[in-house]
């Protein structure tokens, strides 16, 4: 089911923190919104799935082309992952996920055992057979989230909704986390937008990442797009590993270090390479990581194969000339 | 505790001294009056003990007593949980103004907690002559009783349990809102089990303070021996007529009945602290 | 305004309502009544002998209780957070016993404990000291009062200190006692502000702890509490309601004044 959201605006008292937002997050998609914190990204989140409302005015929030802004969150069918997951602490896992079904009115309401069977199917559906009967406080993080998760999805929603999924995790959980999560999708299918301000984690997960910034969208694209045709210096740097070339007094270019083409300083070619001298070196790994120093004062990094690094045999304190490409905004 | 001292505490001596000191403090401060409770109610024997207690004023002071307390603390509970979802769960003008209303009644004497009553409900009050008239008698009777009751205990709920939920925040009931749940179902199914134990300390200690309310229950009772004398009146009564053993064995039973509320405030610490413990 | 958790409007109706019901309209009853009488009168009740001794006692009685409360209350305070020992579990749980214990009951135990004959007012009586029947016996009964709102106060704030701004501060060379004057105790100013003031507020109008064992002699160890008691008992309500409104008034200017100091201080500890 798809997304549609048009020119929603949001102050909290004289904060702004969404203006005039419109997005579509289409059908079966994997949605990231990507922005540092307080470019409005949860705000956004919150009021599709009906935590937070609108300002008054032409904005509204469309499921499948359906006008859903004034429908209340409890009958949006929307599940929603919070950032600290919001489990209900008194409750097992397995009432935990029963929840939003045994809350149905009586005549909705499923049989005892069809909703022991829906639980135990969410369960292995998350892979955490077995531990219905374990309390939150029993359960590590990332069986947390996909607890998280299976209560979410066990109301049958027509959207998933997921604040910062990953952020309270080590960095090893949500990787893997990170993956399954991304096969999950793939197998149920279900619309799902998440919010992350991590950009590594949008590019590797998303099908379609919506950049934020200072309660603007910035930019809608695919990974790809995003990463290859950032469409703003913010966008240039907020993705990261990018050098900043100061080109004259009120221009920049943008390039990222892999895209520079390192040559000796004996094939310099003034009229489309720089000079740069290497201040520092470091090649652990399959990618070596040059810091040089252009000879106007600025440093920039630069990347390279490990081959390549071995056949131009480069150490520090060499001279080298760099091809930094047409000139990016 | 390791020999050598951590940065971050005395040394040894220091704190022997300070551990004396406050031990004493509490022990003179606290513990002998508690002793000094049940020494005077047995100074003259365990027979004229139990016979103050036997004794019939001291039982309709002991029923006046639960029966104020037992309508006025259910009445501040409904209260307690109504103002705390109010200003913890929603935000809205004038929140902050409701919030020291409700302290209001801490910085009132309990006197005057007692006389505003008599003011308005009193023989010479603005509701007297109509009251008169109609045979309704408020003041010097169980109602004043009620309501001066209420008045001075009815911040206790409230305060124990708005620092409790403004911590727990609202993100629980919100997911149990993007899952359908009503109202009824998110205060009773997600809501209250959190709060549980605040809750019970709460209305604990305003039934602590409602059963043993002086000032206020003086001031409107009317002190009329055996009708509207609550234990604490009928202590005062006993004490001013020089019978100190008779109004210290009545004051064991008030005392008896702050020692368990401490000691249930000590469970309930360590049961819900316990739980939250293991949480993290 | 739309609001995603339900019970705003039956929560906010009852509140107010109960909050109208029971404290307000009392207690602009009050205020009324006292204002029924000319200013002439107001001053006269307020200016006469009998009432200036009695808050200058009450005043003065609960300002040096407060005071004795603050210093008592931070040492236990201290003890009862940082240190383990036995028996700190029940010394625990024992302060709070004057919120708990019936002030009558606390009122005619302290008068048997601190009577010429009790078992500290003989010690006393021989150094020539009688604290029953005396402005002694008022303080001693306010400080009992409120000694537990200063401890409470401070301890969570205390658990919630974090001994790294300590441990930064020995690093830094300081010693133990330059890092509690310098360190730890500024940042326990705004609790124990709070806690004299609770400890302040409740001995102002403290009743029933007081009346056994001060004795009641007007002019000498009357409490205002009291006072109005006997007022009304003469039914004099106009002058009683006067000096309720008096001792109202200036309770919550107290309170208001303190709780800005309090938020300036706060605001300067973010």
């Amino acid at each position: 089911m798809s997304i549609t959201i048009r020119s929603i605006h949001k102050t909290f008292g004289s904060y702004r923190a969404l203006e005039d937002v419109s997005l579509d997050v289409p059908d079966g998609s994997l949605t990231a919104l990507l922005g540092p914190s307080g470019s409005g990204k949860t705000t956004l989140l919150r009021i599709v799935a009906g935590l937070e409302f609108a300002d008054d005015g032409p904005g509204k929030v469309l499921f499948h082309g359906e006008d859903v802004s004034g429908i209340p969150a409890g009958k949006r069918g929307v599940g929603f992952v919070f950032q600290h997951y919001a489990l209900f602490k008194h409750m097992t896992v397995g009432e935990n996920i029963a929840f939003g079904l045994t809350t149905l009115p009586r005549s909705k309401r499923p049989k005892k055992a069809e909703i022991g069977d829906r639980v135990r199917e969410l369960l292995k559906l998350v892979k955490l057979e077995g531990l219905d009967k374990r309390r939150p406080h029993e359960l590590s993080g990332g069986q947390r989230q996909r607890v998280a998760l299976a209560r979410a999805l066990a109301i049958k929603p027509k959207v998933l909704l997921l604040d910062e999924p990953f952020g309270a995790l080590d960095a090893q959980v949500r990787k893997d986390l990170r993956r399954w999560l991304r096969v999950f999708h793939d197998e149920i299918g279900l619309t799902t937008l998440f919010v992350t301000h991590d950009q590594e984690e949008a590019l590797e997960l998303a099908d379609q990442v919506v950049v934020m910034r200072n309660a603007r969208i910035e930019q809608v694209g695919t990974p790809q797009e995003i990463y290859d045709q950032p469409r703003s210096p913010f966008v240039y740097e907020f993705l990261g590993n990018v050098n900043k070339v100061a080109l004259n007094e009120n221009s920049n270019q943008y390039i990222r270090p892999h895209e520079i083409e390192v040559c000796f300083a004996a094939e310099h070619d003034p009229a489309n390479g720089k000079l740069a001298k290497i201040h520092h070196l470091f090649s652990a790994g399959p990618v070596a990581t040059l810091t040089v120093r252009l000879e106007d004062g600025q440093f920039l990094d630069v990347e390279l194969s490990r081959k390549q690094l071995d056949d131009l045999a480069l150490d520090v304190g060499d001279e080298i000339s760099l091809k930094l490409g047409s000139a990016a905004p | 505790m390791s020999s050598t001292h951590h940065v971050t505490t005395e040394s040894k001596p220091v704190r022997l001294l300070l551990i004396a000191v406050a031990a004493f403090i509490l022990s003179l401060f606290l513990l002998l009056p508690l002793i000094a409770v049940f020494a005077e109610a047995l100074r003259r024997g365990w027979e004229l003990f139990l016979a103050s207690l036997k004794e019939e004023e001291a039982w309709s002071a002991v029923k006046l007593t639960l029966m104020a307390a037992g309508l006025s603390v259910p009445l501040n509970t409904l209260f307690g949980l109504s103002a705390a979802w109010l200003v913890t769960k929603f935000r809205f003008r004038g929140r902050a103004f409701l919030l020291s209303l409700i302290d209001l009644p801490f910085a009132v004497s309990p006197v005057i907690a007692g006389m505003v009553w008599v003011l308005l409900f009193g023989a010479h009050g603005w509701f007297g002559p109509w009251l008169a008239e109609h045979d309704i008698r408020i003041i010097f009777a169980l109602p004043g009783i009620v309501i001066a009751t209420v008045f001075v205990t009815f911040p206790f709920v409230a305060r124990e349990l708005i620092p409790l939920m403004e911590s727990q925040g609202a993100d629980q009931e919100e997911a149990a809102v993007t899952l359908g749940a009503g109202g009824w179902r998110i205060f009773r199914s997600v809501t209250l089990p959190s709060i549980k134990w605040g809750l019970m300390y709460g209305v604990l200690l305003c039934n602590a303070r409602a059963m043993g309310e002086f000032g206020a229950v003086s001031v409107v009772s009317g002190h009329i021996r055996g009708e509207t004398n609550t234990l604490p009146l009928h202590i005062e009564v006993l004490y001013n007529e020089y019978q100190f053993s008779a109004a210290f064995a009545c004051a064991t039973i008030l005392a008896l009945l702050a020692l368990v509320t401490l000691g249930i405030k000590s469970l309930v610490e360590h049961l819900s602290g316990h739980t939250s413990n293991s949480r993290h | 305004m739309k609001r995603v958790l339900p019970g705003f409007g039956l929560t906010m109706g009852f509140t107010v309502a109960y909050l109208g019901l029971i404290v307000l309209i009392p207690l602009v009853a009050l205020f009324i009544k006292a204002a029924g009488i000319g200013w002439k009168e107001w001053l006269e009740i307020l200016t006469s002998p009998r009432v200036l001794a009695a808050a200058k006692l009450t005043f003065g009685a609960s300002f040096f209780a407060a005071a004795l409360s603050s210093v008592s209350g931070l040492l236990v305070a201290w003890v009862l957070v940082r240190y383990e020992f036995p028996g700190r579990r029940f010394l625990d749980s024992m302060v709070d016993l004057p919120f708990a214990l019936p002030t009558a009951v606390a009122g005619i135990t302290l008068t048997a404990i601190y009577a010429p004959n009790g078992w500290i007012g003989e010690h006393l009586a021989k150094y020539g000291i009688q604290a029953a029947y005396n402005p002694l016996g008022v303080f001693i009964a306010l400080t009992f009062i409120g000694f537990p709102f200063v401890v409470r106060t401070l301890q969570p704030v205390m658990e919630d200190l974090g001994k790294e701004v300590e441990e930064a501060a020995a690093t830094l060379g300081a010693g133990r006692w330059t890092v509690f004057w310098r360190v730890i105790l500024p940042m326990l100013v705004p609790a124990l502000i709070t806690g004299f003031t609770l400890a302040f507020a409740r001995a102002i109008g403290e009743y029933g702890s007081v009346v056994f064992i001060s004795g009641n002699l007007p002019m000498k160890t009357e409490i205002l509490p009291l006072l109005i008691v006997s007022q009304l008992e003469q039914f004099k309500y106009g002058a009683a309601a006067v000096i309720a409104a008096g001792m109202l008034i200036v309770s919550f200017a107290l309170l208001f004044l303190i709780n800005l100091l309090q938020r300036r201080l706060d605001w300067q500890h973010r």
